[in-house]
């Protein structure tokens, strides 16, 4: 996972998504919105990656960044993205097109804007199977019904020919996550490709990415709020506020034995059905920040409890993501000891 | 009657006493809502989508029931039938002793104040050319409600209650995360304070902070203001932390309808067994050994619903009586409805006393 080789060509084997110092800036009327602002990240394939962290985070621009689907003139991003050694920032528009489908496909978050309303589903997953794969539409339908099945839609064969207002939420989902994995893409990125459905068929959705997983050997981005889906899916996770990552970590580090404050605030904050009920939830005190304006130092500074630990650095330097030990990563000023201080009192008696 | 709505208090609707904490102040009976579905030139009706399916409860005064089930099964669609966006195909709807299920455009227009919808899709529900301030002041033109402040004051002052900050006034829809259009659309509804709101999936695109927070926004304000909350949610968690009551659909039929504590502990229905055994877990060391109920079979559909029990195709308890006779929603234990001949969780062999004569 540490491949710090700067040629352009990676070895396969080696990071097959890496992503260096990626920044994705909109200019606004009320000035420069920073929504990804340096995140630099490894994936191989084979591997889930987790993306957590704050609504308004980065996390779908950073997403939509990797698949080339922003407006250039409209965001300005730097950086670069190699999938498989080919960079994508710099590559033109028409070159990413023709990886999109084959070699990396997206779950969105907002199945209706992914799917054209004129169209049938049907004819939007024939359309897009078609595209990489030489095949009559006759066949390319059979396929398409066969997706539909896979992702649980009933009578997949009468419900093709629907159109995406007559599903419900959870089934546009489906026939979205049905588009994207028909073409057995190398890197998915499915971001939140559950939150509309119930636990059981998303038990089947989250099988189903496994399966692809292991019969493609699949590299997977998986972004969600559910840290329960994380927990259970991802190798590692990375999480995200105010536009960079702050942790970074395997799955069983970033929930046995989290670093940074924000990330305590988070798993503090969730109903835990494996535990008593509790009164009242508990939420991260204060309110997301501006990414106009994004606090001075470290941008979780005016919510964080251990802010003034620090002799002022949190309020003007900003802090590094670095290495902790074993590849865990954390940006934050806390001194080890403070840190550990903290997590043992104050912390994991409450999780 | 024939009142000009721009005048009328629409909290007073004449004849109609405001229901007092605990009584009843919605009542669903027999509801239904079919989607006719049209073929060819003439688009004659070759079947029907059977979204909604003879569903009876009630809601309390003050009270959060949530509906819980798989995808489809027709909790939004109840959710608009109980707003009023659709009119039911048959059964009743009755809001404060009022029967709502038919009743025209303009004579729901003064409804509308009281009963209030939160989107599951915050994307469609907002309209891209309007700013924030337009889309959340909205509900204070449409219904001519004077501000203390100005409306651009109160609109600010919704924003900040849902964690968005007053720059975000002049702001378009598009500029915002998925999450942060969501507490577009809450304050929204917020903004005239209704008596009863149904929240369809109110909190699954917030990040768990901003979903605490929400959730006890949510909480504050029923407190404060009454409010009744019909709450549609896949988070068993937090449907778990949220409701007084929980009912499950399956294929457009409630099977299932208990307070909190004893739907979680003892669920009776085969599905909502399989529901919660699902759920997962934020905790790595169980990664891999979760026992799992894998339902088989295929998902039904609407259109050709399996007859008697719905949930027969794929219940691993199924027996013939489940393909020939549909088993009745009936009271099993004080408080807790079940539609099942083999219910889990029996404290014996107590006979059932049907629910109806339990209901209200
Ligand atoms: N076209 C745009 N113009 C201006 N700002 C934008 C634009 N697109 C996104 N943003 C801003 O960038 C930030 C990051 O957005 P993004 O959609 O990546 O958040 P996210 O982490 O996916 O959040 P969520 O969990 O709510 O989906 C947000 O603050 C958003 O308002
Ligand atoms: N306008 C419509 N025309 C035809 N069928 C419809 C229409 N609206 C909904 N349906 C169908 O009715 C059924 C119930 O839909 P509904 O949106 O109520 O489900 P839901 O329980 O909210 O699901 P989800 O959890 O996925 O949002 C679905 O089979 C859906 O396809
Ligand atoms: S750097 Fe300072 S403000 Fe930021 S998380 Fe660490 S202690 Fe808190
Ligand atoms: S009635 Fe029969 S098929 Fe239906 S849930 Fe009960 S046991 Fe299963
Ligand atoms: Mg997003
Ligand atoms: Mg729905």
């Amino acid at each position: 996972m540490s491949s710090d080789d700067s040629v352009q060509r990676i070895e396969r084997g080696a990071a097959f998504l890496d992503v260096r110092d990626l920044k994705v800036h909109f200019p606004t009327d009320d000035g420069l919105v920073k929504s990804v602002d340096g995140i630099s990240f490894q994936l191989e394939r084979g591997k889930t990656l987790g993306i957590v962290g704050e609504s308004g985070s980065g996390k779908s621009v950073t997403s939509l960044s990797i698949m080339g689907l922003h407006k250039r003139g409209v965001a300005q991003i730097s950086g670069q993205v190699f999938l498989d050694g080919q960079e994508l920032v710099s590559s033109t528009p028409d070159e990413v097109r023709l990886l999109r489908g084959k070699r990396m496909a997206m779950i969105f978050q907002d199945p209706l804007s992914a799917m054209h309303p004129f169209y049938t589903v049907g004819q939007q997953i024939i359309e897009a199977y078609r595209v990489h794969n030489k095949v009559s539409k006759q066949v390319a339908r059979k396929h398409a019904i066969e997706m539909l099945d896979r992702v649980g839609i009933p009578q997949p064969d009468k419900r093709v020919d629907a159109y995406p207002h007559q599903f419900s939420g959870g089934m546009r989902q489906r026939a979205m996550i049905a588009m994207a994995l028909s073409c057995d893409p190398d890197l998915l990125i499915a971001d939140e490709p559950t939150t509309a459905l119930d636990v059981t068929v998303q038990a089947q959705i989250l099988d189903l990415i496994r399966d692809l997983q292991r019969e493609f050997n699949s590299a997977v981005i998986i972004i969600t709020h559910d840290l329960g889906v994380v927990a259970e899916l991802a190798d590692d996770i990375q999480v995200m506020y105010a536009g960079r990552a702050i942790e970074y970590g395997t799955a069983e580090e970033i929930f046995e034995s989290p670093q940074h404050p924000y990330t305590w605030g988070l798993l503090g904050s969730m109903p835990r059905i494996d535990r008593e009920r509790t009164e009242r939830l508990i939420p991260i005190k204060g309110t997301p920040p501006s990414l106009i304006n994004v606090p001075k130092g470290c941008a979780f500074n005016p919510r964080c409890n251990y802010a003034h630990l620090n002799g002022g650095a949190s309020e003007t330097d900003r802090p590094e993501l670095l290495d902790v030990g074993a590849g865990h990563k954390v940006a934050c000023h806390l001194s080890p000891g403070e840190r550990a201080k903290a997590w043992e009192t104050d912390i994991k008696p409450k999780l | 009657m024939t009142v000009s709505t721009e005048e009328i208090d629409p909290t007073a609707v004449p004849g109609v006493v405001e229901p007092a904490i605990g009584e009843e102040l919605l009542s669903v009976n027999g509801l239904v809502k079919h989607f006719p579905i049209r073929k060819g030139l003439l688009q004659r009706q070759v079947g029907a989508v059977q979204a909604v399916d003879g569903l009876t409860f009630n809601v309390t005064r003050g009270e959060t029931l949530s509906l819980v089930g798989e995808s489809g099964c027709g909790k939004t669609t109840t959710g608009r039938l109980l707003t009023r966006l659709l009119e039911p195909t048959s059964g009743e709807i009755v809001f404060e002793g009022r029967n709502i299920s038919h009743l025209s455009e303009g004579k729901m227009r003064p409804l509308r104040r009281d009963v209030q919808m939160i989107f599951q899709d915050p994307y469609g529900s907002l309209n891209p050319r309007h700013t924030v301030g337009k889309i959340v002041g909205a509900p204070y033109r449409l219904q001519k409600v004077q501000t203390e402040h100005g409306v651009k004051r109160a609109v600010q002052e919704l924003l900040e209650l849902v964690g968005l900050s007053p720059e975000h006034y002049n702001r378009y829809p598009h500029e915002f995360s998925g999450g942060q259009r969501q507490r577009i659309g809450i304050a929204r509804t917020l903004a005239l304070r209704p008596k009863l709101i149904v929240a369809d999936e109110p909190v699954s695109a917030l990040d768990v902070s901003i979903q605490a927070q929400v959730v006890n926004l949510l909480e504050d304000l029923q407190k404060e203001f009454d409010l009744t909350y019909v709450m549609i949610a896949h988070d068993l968690s937090v449907v778990r932390h949220v409701s007084d009551r929980v009912a499950v659909m399956y294929l457009g039929k409630i099977v299932e309808l208990a307070d909190r504590v004893s739907l979680y502990e003892k669920p009776m229905h085969p599905y909502t067994v399989a529901l919660l055994s699902a759920v997962p877990v934020p905790d790595t060391k169980r990664k891999g050994n979760v026992q799992r109920i894998r339902l088989e079979g295929d998902v039904p559909s609407p259109i050709n619903p399996p007859p008697a029990c719905r949930f027969h195709t794929r219940c691993w308890k199924a027996q013939d009586i489940c393909k020939t006779t549909e088993p009745p929603l009936l009271q099993l234990a004080p408080g807790h409805q079940a539609a099942c001949h083999f219910p889990e969780n029996q404290p014996g062999d107590k006979p059932v006393t049907p629910a109806a004569s339990e209901a209200s």
